[in-house]
């Protein structure tokens, strides 16, 4: 009896071997992600980013190419090398298949050389700077839900179309808050407007008054707020407290849902913010919202709603080009339109950038918001051409 | 009148300004200085204390209609109490071993901490607005100064003023001198030494929650605001000297000062202008400016 319990048991751990070996012929097909998970980026994308990409490959069935689909995550803590040198090791290591990044554009323009080297494909969905697709293009990286060339055709348009002419900029000192001056303020100019002068204040300063001080000083209509997240909530909570919006109108340049949630409605009224995506614009977007909402108790920013669109793209595209050689998949992406809840015949250009429809809102009064979460008003829809317009991306040489 | 390119009203703003950070460092300095002093600990968890003063304030507001002002007295109470019990359970088997012990555990308790309020609260902050009493602000002259900013430099100081005095005039700080002096001479005169370490822990991290309470409706309530704030804390109070409490007071207030001209001349260096001087401080005294040599 015992004899044959014994040889039971050794059967079965030889088939359970023999069962593992069959699947590691097949070696999964990997994410790796990298974002902030713990700084003042993480609530636009963190762990609900995550969360997002993992709603996608279960939606896509788990797996490609009879192969498993699975995603590793890291915290680039907003620090550049970290994300370089863990988009490094994933490759080199880990066998990553592809490289998704998340906020901060410093971390961003890191990891994409790494994918140029390291022939990786990399999508970014929660970085800015248009660098990515302009200066710094490579045919490995796809930009898809937003960069600051789109906030700036935006957001900074629909303020001079307001009456605001002369500009003040307060910018986060890094290459993000650079991009989104420079593009806005090209907006500005163009339009007959004028920049009075800039500010540059530290990543994740605790105080802004002295800022705001010289900013008024410069007696410019508008302020343009070119920084994110913690930054902007902080900016615009002491521009209330100093009485700056008495004489300032304030122009968050990129101002996400989960700024809004946090500032509450009584100090972000009447901002504008230029999205990609809002949870309650039609049936399939209020979908996934609560779906979402259902998972992560609160509701997705537009750089979440693009990890999950961005990972379905992804894995079509490797499903119908054969394989996951990024040269072949890239191929494949620029071929495709992109129809889903995300975005409806959005198409990814030779420099990388995905060109889609782009939404300028205004946030809502409290009187005029019914619901937790309901937030904006849609105040103009932007046409992708017009939004991402191809003569802005010249320095790329990806043509 | 302009000095450097800048008007007089122009610079008096920014000074005034850079003595409302300036508060901020000198009350929270002043309680790393008071935990130092006596316990030799360097508390890493100071920010955190700072944040959960501000996160317990916001709590007493949203579930228990507690408004600001009960708070400001309750909350440092609250603050205190997990000081009380960081340090009888985790804290005091430590004093015997490194600094780096210490500071390990007070690192690792804010990690801790601000990982759990993140998973509840996320990283983006919590709304909370100045006390209805306080709003508005006040026409200076040179500029408008937020009645509230005038407020938190008021509470900073006297709060300051009065930790000052008790540590140095009366018999309960000569208690807490001489057992930073002379810790086992202490105990055999019958003093709890103990009890006082525990008190002088709960006191330091409660003055961190009082400042948590008066930042609230200025900063952003988020379980990350402490952690940006800490680090220059940390490089006042090597500047001023570790355990001196006026020194910790006056730097603070200092180096507030200087940071806020930095952020008027080159914003860009406002970050670091704290820790260039630490460097120079350092090479000339290393003790701190207020420090005595050991």
């Amino acid at each position: 009896m015992k004899q044959t319990l014994i040889a039971a048991t050794a059967t079965a751990v030889l088939l359970g071997t023999s069962g593992l070996a069959l699947a590691q012929t097949q070696p999964p097909v990997k994410i790796g992600f990298i974002t902030d998970m713990s700084g003042l980026y993480a609530d636009i994308d963190g762990d609900g980013g995550l969360e997002a990409i993992k709603m996608a490959i279960d939606d896509f069935g788990g797996t490609v190419l009879g192969r498993k689909i699975e995603v590793i995550s890291a915290d680039h803590q907003n620090k550049a090398d970290i994300a370089a040198s863990k988009a490094r090791e994933w490759v080199d290591r880990d066998g990553v298949t592809v490289l998704f990044g998340g906020t901060n554009s410093g971390t961003a323009l890191a990891t994409a050389k790494v994918a140029l080297e390291k022939k990786r494909i990399y999508i970014n969905n929660g970085a800015g700077s248009s660098a990515l697709t302009n200066e710094q293009c490579s045919p490995y990286t796809v930009h898809y839900t937003y960069d600051t060339i789109a906030m700036a055709n935006g957001t900074g348009k629909g303020m001079i179309g307001k009456g605001g002419k002369t500009w003040f900029f307060l910018t986060a000192d890094y290459a993000f808050g650079y991009a989104l001056e420079k593009d806005a303020a090209a907006v500005v100019v163009a339009d007959g407007g004028k920049v009075l002068g800039q500010v540059r204040h530290p990543l994740s300063a605790s105080d802004f008054s002295s800022y705001l001080l010289q900013a008024q000083n410069s007696k410019a209509q508008v302020l343009g707020l070119a920084n994110a997240g913690g930054d902007t909530i902080n900016t615009v909570k002491a521009a209330n407290e100093f009485g700056i919006t008495k004489t300032m109108k304030i122009a968050g340049l990129l101002v996400f849902i989960s700024d809004v949630h946090s500032m509450g409605l009584k100090s972000a009224q009447g901002l504008y913010a230029t999205e990609a995506w809002y949870w309650d614009q039609n049936d399939e977007t209020r979908k996934f919202g609560k779906r979402f909402f259902g998972k992560m108790k609160r509701m997705p920013s537009m750089v979440q709603a693009g990890n999950y669109s961005s990972t379905m793209t992804y894995l079509n595209a490797v499903k119908a080009a054969g394989t996951d050689n990024a040269d072949k998949v890239m191929e494949q992406l620029r071929k495709v339109k992109i129809n889903d809840m995300f975005t409806k015949g959005g198409y990814i250009r030779k420099d990388g950038t995905m060109v889609h429809t782009m939404y300028l809102f205004e946030v809502k009064t409290p009187a005029e918001s019914k619901s937790p979460w309901d937030y904006y008003k849609l105040i103009s829809t932007i046409p992708g051409e017009q939004a991402f317009p191809i003569a802005s991306y010249a320095q790329c040489n990806l043509k | 009148m302009e000095i450097f390119g800048l008007s007089t009203s122009a610079l008096l703003s920014q000074l005034l300004l850079g003595l409302v950070n300036g508060s901020f460092y000198a009350i929270l300095s002043l309680g790393l200085a008071v935990i130092f002093g006596l316990l030799n600990v360097i508390n890493f968890s100071h920010g955190a204390m700072f944040m959960l003063g501000a996160i317990v304030t916001w709590m007493a507001g949203q579930y228990f209609g507690l408004n600001y002002w009960v708070m400001l007295l309750l909350s440092p109470l609250v603050v205190g109490a997990i000081g009380v019990v960081i340090e009888r359970l985790l804290l005091r088997h430590l004093y015997q071993l490194d600094h780096l012990y210490g500071l390990l555990l007070t690192f690792g308790l804010t990690l801790f901490i601000e990982g759990i309020l993140r998973s509840i609260y996320g990283s983006s902050g919590l709304p909370f607005s100045t006390p209805e009493q306080l709003t508005g602000a006040t026409d200076l002259g040179f500029m408008m100064l937020p009645n509230y900013r005038a407020w938190v430099v008021f509470a900073s100081l006297s709060v300051c003023f009065i930790t000052w005095y008790v540590i140095e005039k009366t018999k309960l700080g000569s208690y807490l001198r001489a057992g930073t002096e002379n810790p086992k001479l202490v105990q055999a005169f019958g003093i709890n030494f103990p009890l006082m370490m525990t008190l002088t822990y709960a006191f330091g991290v409660g003055l961190a929650a009082f400042s948590g309470v008066l930042a609230a409706p200025i900063i952003q309530i988020s379980p990350l605001m402490g952690s940006n704030l800490i680090i220059v804390v940390f490089a006042v109070v090597v500047i001023g000297g570790m355990g001196s409490i006026l020194g910790s007071i006056l730097t603070g207030l200092g180096l507030g000062l200087i940071e806020g001209l930095t952020k008027v001349f080159y914003p860009e260096a406002s970050n670091t202008v704290v820790f260039a001087i630490m460097a120079i401080v350092l090479l000339f005294r290393p003790a701190g400016l207020f420090g005595r040599e050991k």
